[in-house]
């Protein structure tokens, strides 16, 4: 029976538990340390001070100034605020309507930048991606105009872990004198971060996709960078995200993130070496299958594959019947069996596009995982071509 | 309930079965039936398509319903999964009620959906899942006896949905299981409050599960291309122009009441003439027929008669069953009633009975 069986986990993209580590930090913050930030008493200070601890510390991962560090409740909420808060912001210094990003964000860019073109009249270019999914810098340099304000492209999709060239489109945007959003949400935990070195000026990440809890992001504003807040209300995060700040969390994020940094190296080489065992067995032992994203540069942790002639949901539901937990990373949530934006942006008809699979590994995964899902995948994907 | 054709003659637990569930009380007393006996059981719930352009909810699939079926999925510890198929549902049921309507006909959906969509899109996800049988809440029979599997009435004669069913083959049947089969609705919600299933008070669901609260003839409107339904003539069976009608789908075989006309005798709706937009009513004899022809005749068995032969038939879900001759001709049939009927309603199923074994189905011409 399925239910006795070992659970394996392969879908660190979505989440990751929380480190232990992590949750001791938090601790104190819940009912010790429990004070408002913006209390003038002593238990106001308490909260102050693990808040100002916490924003260093970020800080010191990025590259930055505390004061660029503005603390968000996800990493859409960083995401809507950097693309929001630039675009209203050049617009009411009426230095252009234009926005410049790639069709495979994740939605929480995408559908931010449909709203702003369908509802608030700005101009959108979609700047057209490879097979691998990766976007030609020149292609971006291509498409800026004069009334061009914004920038956004992710740093590794969330969907085929291709790692875009920040680096080279942030020497771009800087020429052209253009604020460069990145979404990081999908790299937080495995990729370098330091801003001035990817040469970005917003740049978005979530906590719980690096082994820290859900319900707290980052947003990194570059000093210097017109934004204007989403939210209205009191004066937290330098009025750039007012609300009661979320202490506890805002404490294990930053321990998160540092841990994630400090065992980055040793971590990224223990899943590649698993990952390309899995890709490698994929291939020898499953008919009609392609990688999809880049082969190189991707996630380390990232597998991900287009099946044809298999329905990516009933993949995974199949699959979960067996105990192992993975993602289609397609959309299936308004109509029925979509096949991925992304990849049909990547150039895959839709009879692959269908069947997309993701696998995503990280600290929960054994080597042995990687041996049971080679011996259960071809099964079930037998068993749903046959059906 | 019996148990199930015992695949290979494996153990129960080695057996999946998934379950079609909607969030109601028969669904969920069919998956609990299933859980207690051992099987592997999965939970699927189909998110059908919504009028959407309504604003309303729809009468079954709602987010309540969601919520009910995952909250039942919980209790036995089953997994659940909920799958949207709105798409293929819209062309193969919905499109087909409305298109069928324009033509003068008068649908049954459910006919339509037990083919397309339970028994071949869900019946495949099912497979596609390493399950060997579907199982659904309704109260039906199959039974397997000399290779050959035969679809049977349900037992509670109130609740009895072989009708629906009808449309079933071999194919289909050889994975099919209706734990209620066996059962009366009393029983269901006496079980249901046994294992204290948190839906047991629920009301029972509706046909028609995809119109929102109102008239399907307000749907009708909103869903038809445009043009399809128009005002046209009242005629009686000579030809005689009576009065005006607001358009075919608002009138069905029988009625009485609505028609707008003042006659010395009760007039009904005897026909309705796609070709000539026109509504023909008669007086209740008028009404009666002795025959009619049965078109795309599906028999259980897959095994087409040839000779004449005498059967129970049913003219819709609700009617009163009566006594037929029916004349294989192609694949159409031509049906002799013992007693004229009133109600031959073309577009609806016509479903033949052996007893308590249903022979076959076809659509009224």
């Amino acid at each position: 029976m399925t239910q006795n069986k070992r659970r394996i986990y392969l879908d660190h993209a979505a989440t990751t538990p929380v480190d232990v580590r992590v949750l001791e930090a938090m601790q104190p913050y819940w009912a010790e340390h429990f004070g408002n930030t913006s209390s003038i008493h002593s238990l106001g200070r308490e909260a102050q001070q693990g808040l100002d601890q916490a924003r260093q510390t970020v800080a010191e991962v990025l590259g930055c100034t505390p004061q660029e560090i503005v603390f968000t409740g996800c990493g859409t909420e960083s995401d809507n605020l950097a693309l929001r808060g630039v675009a209203f912001a050049a617009r009411e210094a009426k230095r252009g309507n234009h926005l410049i990003t790639i069709p495979i964000e994740h939605h929480a860019v995408g559908a931010t930048v449909e709203q702003l073109r369908d509802l608030h009249g700005f101009d959108v270019t979609f700047v057209e991606v490879d097979q691998y999914g990766m976007v030609d810098p020149d292609a971006i340099e291509h498409a800026i105009r004069p009334d061009t304000i914004l920038i956004s492209v992710m740093y590794a999709n969330n969907e085929v872990g291709t790692v875009q060239p920040l680096a080279e489109i942030g020497t771009i945007a800087r020429a052209h004198g253009l604020p460069f959003h990145t979404d990081a949400v999908q790299a937080g935990g495995q990729m370098n971060l330091n801003v001035d070195r990817l040469k970005v000026d917003l740049l978005a990440l979530s906590a719980h996709k690096f082994y820290g809890p859900k319900g707290v992001g980052v947003l990194y504003i570059r000093s210097g960078t017109e934004l204007i807040s989403a939210l209205t209300g009191g004066g937290h995060e330098r009025g750039r995200r007012p609300g009661t700040v979320n202490v506890a969390e805002i404490v294990g994020l930053a321990i998160a993130l540092k841990l994630a940094q400090e065992r980055r190296e040793t971590e990224n080489a223990r899943v590649a070496a698993l990952r390309d065992q899995l890709v490698a067995g994929v291939f020898e032992r499953v008919p009609e299958v392609q990688l999809t994203g880049h082969p190189t540069r991707r996630l380390p942790n990232s597998a991900s594959f287009a099946i044809k002639g298999v329905e990516g949901e009933t993949l995974l539901m199949a699959l979960d019947l067996e105990g192992i937990c993975v993602s289609t990373g397609s959309a299936c949530t308004t109509g029925e069996a979509e096949p991925s934006h992304v990849l049909l942006s990547m150039g895959f008809d839709r009879e692959w596009a269908l069947g997309s699979l993701r696998m995503t590994l990280g600290h929960l995964t054994h080597p042995e995982d990687i041996a049971t899902v080679l011996d259960v995948l071809p099964r079930v994907v037998a068993q749903l071509r046959n059906a | 309930m019996s148990d199930l054709p015992a695949a290979n003659n494996q153990p129960p637990a080695a057996t999946r079965v998934v379950v079609a569930m909607s969030g109601g009380v028969d669904s969920s007393v069919a998956a609990a039936l299933l859980k207690e006996q051992g099987y592997d059981v999965v939970g699927l719930m189909l998110k059908l398509w919504s009028d959407g352009e309504s604003g309303r909810v729809n009468r079954c699939c709602t987010p309540a319903d969601v919520d009910a079926a995952r909250a039942v999925a919980q209790q036995l510890a089953m997994p659940f999964y909920l799958i949207n198929i709105a798409d293929s549902f819209k062309a193969t049921v919905v499109d087909y009620f409305v298109d069928e309507y324009v033509a003068g006909r008068t649908p049954n959906p459910c006919l339509m959906c037990n083919r397309h969509i339970r028994y071949e899109l869900l019946l495949n996800k099912a497979l596609s899942l390493g399950a060997q049988y579907l199982a659904t809440g309704h109260y039906a029979r199959v039974r397997h006896i000399d290779d050959q599997y035969q679809l049977l009435r349900g037992v509670d004669p109130q609740k009895d949905q072989s009708y629906v069913l009808s449309v079933l083959g071999q194919q289909e049947l050889a994975h099919a299981v209706w734990p209620l089969g066996e059962l009366t609705k009393p029983q269901v919600r006496e079980l249901a409050a046994r294992y204290q299933l948190s839906v047991a008070e629920k009301a029972e669901s509706q046909d028609l599960c995809f119109l929102a609260s109102g008239d399907y003839r307000d749907f009708l409107v909103r869903y038809a291309p445009e043009g399809s339904i128009r005002p046209g003539e009242i005629r009686d069976t000579t030809g005689k122009v009576l009065g005006a009608h607001q358009g075919l789908p608002f009138y069905t075989i029988g009625q009485r009441k609505g028609i707008g006309l003042a006659a010395s005798e009760p007039l009904y709706v005897i026909a309705l003439d796609a070709v000539e937009n026109a509504v023909i009513v008669g007086t209740k004899n008028e009404l009666g027929r002795r025959e009619c022809l049965a078109r795309d005749m599906h028999y259980v068995s897959g095994i087409q008669p040839i000779d004449p032969f005498r059967a129970s038939a049913k003219i819709r879900y609700k009617a009163r069953e009566a006594a037929v001759t029916v004349y294989p001709q192609g694949s159409s049939a031509r049906v002799e009633f013992d007693e004229a009927q009133r109600d031959i309603t073309p577009g609806q199923g016509l479903v033949l009975f052996d007893s308590d074994v249903v022979i076959g189905q076809g659509f009224i011409a």
